[in-house]
């Protein structure tokens, strides 16, 4: 057993687990965004209508926490393969961590118009 | 025959070096790479390497030649040669001892964390352990290993952490153990592999299909393994 801090959970089950699922809420999102855009005509009216409705921006806030998780995973990977000394692999990693903090807080405010 | 083999002998040189052999190959016959390294080794005899079996069984000879990890023994030149050259390396990413032979240290560590061995705590029977021929069947494909360490130093993942990932060749071992009908510590066999390095690291690259000597598939016996951690986990 290996102990392990900075990853998503505590576990390498649960961090498999929750990269597949997020993958799979993504994939959705894409193909959902890319039918509309195939479909409908998009201009502000549409636009503005699709993310006026609950169900899209909690869709939309989904997706945001996903890409979240499934990046914190991915790059804690990446991270921990190539970033052997242990002050610059903590320190990319807590910057990774602040982005996607920051992306998701901004997300939801521009979701919400708050 | 243009042979280039990588030399290094701590007490005399700085630095490794790829040193050119021409080597005589007897009109047709397609010898072993371990026959031309013989070859070599009766013009110079400080040239080092592993052999023992010299049938594909031990697994001692186990290099790099021309890019691909193998077994020296059974591997034929028609196989690894091209233009009329031959590049020999050590296996990949474990220190150099000497010349082509490489410190295991690392690889028999890893082997060791997954208890390369049967647990059971019952009585033991009068005389043995008895299994149906359907549940010795699911160790095939398992127990052929021969832990010749060519899958692990072809994987990169091993490259990057082989001090935290197990590797295709230990964690093919480890569900060689949780396949047993007769083994009673699968529980703590999975506790201690539920970590995100000893078995996730795997990024599914399949290297260790393509080079194990013995055919043997550790990818798929790592997918076994993510699926009992899931199931109980679930």
């Amino acid at each position: 057993m290996v102990s392990s801090v900075t990853n998503l959970g505590r576990s390498g089950v649960f961090d498999w687990l929750i990269q597949r699922v997020t993958a799979y809420v993504l994939a959705l999102y894409t193909l959902f965004l890319l039918g509309f855009m195939v479909f409908s005509d998009v201009n502000y009216e549409t636009w503005n209508a699709l993310f006026s409705q609950t169900w899209f921006r909690i869709f939309t806030l989904l997706a945001l926490l996903s890409i979240g998780a499934h990046a914190w995973v991915g790059l804690w990977t990446v991270t921990t393969d190539y970033i052997k000394a242990m002050a610059p692999r903590f320190l990319v990693q807590a910057l990774c961590g602040l982005t996607m903090f920051v992306y998701v807080i901004w997300g939801i405010q521009i979701l919400w118009g708050l | 025959m243009l042979v280039s083999l990588y030399r290094y002998n701590p007490e005399s040189d700085n630095a490794p070096y790829m040193q050119d052999v021409e080597v005589d190959i007897p009109e047709g016959k397609d010898l072993m790479v371990l026959d031309v390294l013989n070859l070599i080794k009766e013009r110079d005899s400080s040239m080092a390497y592993r052999r023992s079996c010299r049938e594909g069984v031990c697994g001692s000879d186990g290099m790099n030649m021309n890019g691909t990890n193998g077994l020296a023994c059974i591997t034929p030149m028609s196989k690894v040669v091209k233009k009329n050259k031959l590049v020999l390396r050590p296996l990949p990413g474990l220190p150099v001892i000497r010349d082509l032979v490489v410190d295991m240290s690392l690889f028999y560590k890893q082997y060791e964390k997954v208890m390369p061995y049967l647990v059971n705590d019952t009585p033991a029977p009068a005389i043995e352990r008895l299994q149906t021929p359907e549940d010795r069947e699911k160790l095939d494909g398992l127990y052929e290993c021969i832990l010749c360490a060519c899958c692990s130093t072809a994987c990169p993942s091993f490259w990057w952490n082989p001090d935290k990932f197990i590797g295709p060749s230990g964690l093919l071992q480890a569900y060689r153990f949780l396949a047993d009908s007769r083994d009673t510590a699968q529980a703590e066999r999975l506790s201690n592999l539920d970590d995100p390095f000893s078995v996730f690291r795997c990024r599914g690259i399949m290297n260790c299909v393509s080079v194990c000597p013995k055919g043997l598939n550790p990818t798929k016996a790592i997918g076994h393994i993510r699926n009992l951690l899931l199931q109980r986990a679930t």
